[in-house]
């Protein structure tokens, strides 16, 4: 059963707690990636210098947005590729939807891009009436079972192999006959291979935007974007201003971080740096090359204090690592970015109304900002939207209230002395034996574990007594 | 070394759940040659305001716990979590502030989680102290990520005649405690407990030790409820020769 985005955050939360299909197969990957990262990390000379570095890069560059940007699209005009420019999630699939109408194009091929997610383009494409292919696996298999992604870099990661199997059993023309990976991925193989050779429009999103040669830097381990993008006549990028990087040395020292982190890879399978489109002479290569360059809202994330998130470079170690996404997956998430770096992104891009749980389910545990390569603050980040939501009112009114109360007590160490040994006297009552089974007002608690029951007196009654006078103030 | 005036800073849930863990922070302390003092204008840090987004109570709190703290030589919390609080976010809550900013700091500095006091600053261990069984230790998150407490609680347990560490697997994943996260979203914190909980009784340890009540009493109800033998107790008790008394749960 797949949740849907309508629903609340607690019913997804639920439904992907019943699920344990999703369990078993997000801890397969998710399981695996950690393993792996660990290994990766502890065999790389001084990872955390190198993190340093790439924190500084991205940092140096989000100050300087414009002075690289600017830089970028010159580079990548003189090479012949066109850079478009889009303020709003629909400004850049207008653009994109125009440039393929031009192209006359009746089917695109598209090569795994989160940013394509984030401003909804496959949407977008289908209302044009333009047939899109998804040329990643797991692209593959979201679009053939009409759901969206559940991870950043594995964005099936929450179907089993099993029920992959079944799916492409019912959706491929000759589909496998053993049901092996083997079998699987050349089933998918041959259905992919004729939708890429047909399309006349590749769509990619970018890794990395080089600023001193105007290249588009992509990543796979499928090598898809090459061949989606290669042979149609038109490549369209669509990227999020904050991919630039100033230079190629730059975007390499990123790229180690990168699938190492993602991964645990020393570096991807295939990694292509694209400039400009075919020149006389080429063999091969689209006729026109447009790169779209979308802020939605990152400019605005950059002069709200969310700036160091703009440092991301989309490895997915923070979810990996993450204890409540391993719980839950991510369709509970709801947004287009799951786990910790989705409960920072989603209510900058959805809005925090919508989206409040999001921060607030999280135990600030800090494990997300120990793994991330480019050193993200994130619980800082989250306490940030925590003290927003509190601000403007949208944390529940219980939730206000029991804290107000609390908090006149603590003022006030006498009453709070007074208050907290009415509360003993009554919770001692509550159970006989050293436990709690019940407990009014937690059963948030109780419902899940006991509860010791308290002693008669607190510490302070305890030690007061022992010392024959107060504590000494 | 002198004899340093130290202020503890019993925490809320140690003050109403579980005063055992105080009363053996004083004798250790004291044993390690401090002069201990309870400041009764102390009442608790403000950490769940600071992460439930109420800033301005947070930072009130933070003023009250300063001026009730301050005057001692050195502030011993037995809890990595609080001391986070006071050690890495007052300091950051506090800084906007002219005058109450550098008293946060300066409080940060002489502020220490237990563990850490005893081993580092007052290079102790727990001479004598015996108790032959076998444990294992979770590494609550605050205390591990925000202030680096690994090796000194383990350092003061290996000092204890005849305790075995096991090794826990997963002891640095969070227990899925989070403060006000585990009654916000118990179903998740159930689910996330649920595995620390297999993970502490896979171990095949006698007791489950840590640094946090909080995150004890989460791990302690879940493997009661679910019927596990394994006896919780603050690493401190077992540090101060205490771990032959009741454990959490258990009628004194």
């Amino acid at each position: 059963m797949n949740p849907t985005v309508s629903d609340s955050f607690g019913a997804r939360v639920d439904a992907a707690l019943a699920d344990r299909n999703l369990k078993l197969a997000v801890e397969r990957t998710a399981g695996t990636a950690e393993a792996k990262r660990t290994l990766a990390v502890d065999a790389f000379p001084d990872f955390d210098a190198a993190r340093d570095r790439a924190a500084a890069i991205k940092d140096h560059v989000v100050a300087n947005l414009g002075f690289y940007l600017e830089r970028f699209e010159a580079n990548a005009t003189a090479a012949g590729a066109h850079v478009h420019w889009a303020r709003t999630a629909q400004e850049a699939c207008d653009i994109v939807i125009r440039l393929c109408k031009q192209a006359d194009a009746k089917s695109v091929a598209r090569s795994k891009s989160m940013l394509g997610e984030e401003i909804g383009l496959p949407h977008a494409l289908a209302e044009a009436g333009i047939t899109r292919i998804e040329t990643d696996l797991a692209e593959h298999i979201i679009q053939l079972s009409g759901e969206r992604p559940s991870h950043i870099i594995w964005p099936a990661m929450h179907k089993t192999r099993e029920q992959v199997s079944a799916l492409f059993r019912t959706s491929h023309r000759n589909p496998h006959e053993e049901e092996t990976i083997a079998a699987m991925a050349e089933s998918a193989r041959r259905h992919l291979r004729e939708g890429m050779l047909a399309a006349d429009v590749g769509i990619s999103g970018a890794n990395f935007l080089v600023a001193d040669t105007g290249a588009v830097c992509t990543v796979t381990n499928e090598g898809n974007a090459e061949l989606s993008l290669v042979p149609p006549r038109m490549h369209i990028v669509t990227a999020g201003i904050e991919k630039i990087v100033p230079s190629t040395g730059h975007a390499v020292h990123m790229l180690r971080m990168l699938s190492r982190s993602a991964t645990g890879a020393p570096l991807s399978q295939y990694t292509t740096f694209y400039t400009g489109p075919k020149r006389p002479g080429d063999r091969d290569g689209p006729e026109e090359m447009h790169i779209v360059l979308v802020d939605n809202g990152r400019t605005t994330m950059r002069e709200e204090g969310l700036a160091e998130m703009l440092r991301c470079i989309r490895c997915g170690a923070c979810m990996n690592h993450c204890v409540v996404f391993r719980q839950i997956g991510g369709h509970a998430y709801g947004g287009t970015y799951p786990g910790p770096m989705g409960a920072v992104l989603t209510p900058a891009f959805d809005g925090l109304k919508q989206s409040r749980d999001l921060p607030n389910a999280c135990t600030l545990n800090g494990k997300c900002q120990e793994v991330c390569p480019v050193r993200i603050p994130l619980p800082t980040l989250l306490r940030g939207w925590r003290e927003k939501s509190w601000r403007e009112g949208l944390e529940p009114a219980s939730l206000r209230s029991g804290l107000a109360l609390w908090a006149w007590f603590a003022r006030r160490p006498r009453l709070y002395r007074a208050a907290t040994a009415t509360a003993l006297a009554s919770m001692r009552l509550m159970g006989r034996s050293g436990w709690l089974s019940t407990l009014p007002l937690a059963g948030g608690w109780t419902r899940y574990r006991d509860m010791p029951r308290p002693p008669a007196d607190s510490f302070m009654a305890q030690y007061k007594k022992k010392l024959g006078k107060g504590p000494r103030p | 070394m002198t004899r340093p005036r130290v202020a503890l800073f019993v925490t809320c849930l140690v003050d109403l759940i579980r005063p055992r863990i105080g009363f053996a922070s004083i004798a250790a302390l004291e044993a390690a040659g401090c002069e201990v003092i309870v400041p009764e204008a102390q009442t608790c840090c403000g950490q769940p305001a600071l992460n439930s987004g109420d800033r301005k109570t947070a930072e009130d709190l933070a003023r009250r716990t300063i001026a009730a703290l301050e005057p001692y030589d050195h502030v011993v919390i037995p809890s990595g979590s609080c001391a986070a609080t006071i050690r890495v976010h007052y300091p950051e809550i506090l800084e906007h502030d002219a005058s109450w900013g550098p008293r946060a700091a300066a409080l940060a500095a002489r502020t220490y989680e237990i563990m850490a006091y005893l081993d580092e600053v007052r290079g102790w261990k727990p001479d004598g102290v015996a108790l032959p069984a076998t444990a294992t230790y979770h590494d609550s998150c605050s205390g591990l990520r925000e202030l680096g407490i690994k090796r000194q609680p383990r350092r003061l347990l290996a000092a204890v005649d005849g305790l075995a560490l096991r090794p826990l697997d997963g002891a640095e994943t969070c227990c899925g405690f989070g403060g006000t996260f585990c009654v916000k979203y118990p179903a998740i914190s159930n689910a996330i407990v649920g595995e620390k909980a297999a993970a502490i009784d896979a171990t095949g340890a006698d007791l489950l030790l840590a640094g946090d009540l909080g995150c004890l009493m989460n791990m302690a109800g879940k493997l009661h409820r679910d019927g596990s033998p394994v006896r919780a107790f603050h690493a401190i008790e077992l540090v101060a020769g205490m771990g032959d008394g009741p454990a959490i749960g258990e009628d004194a």
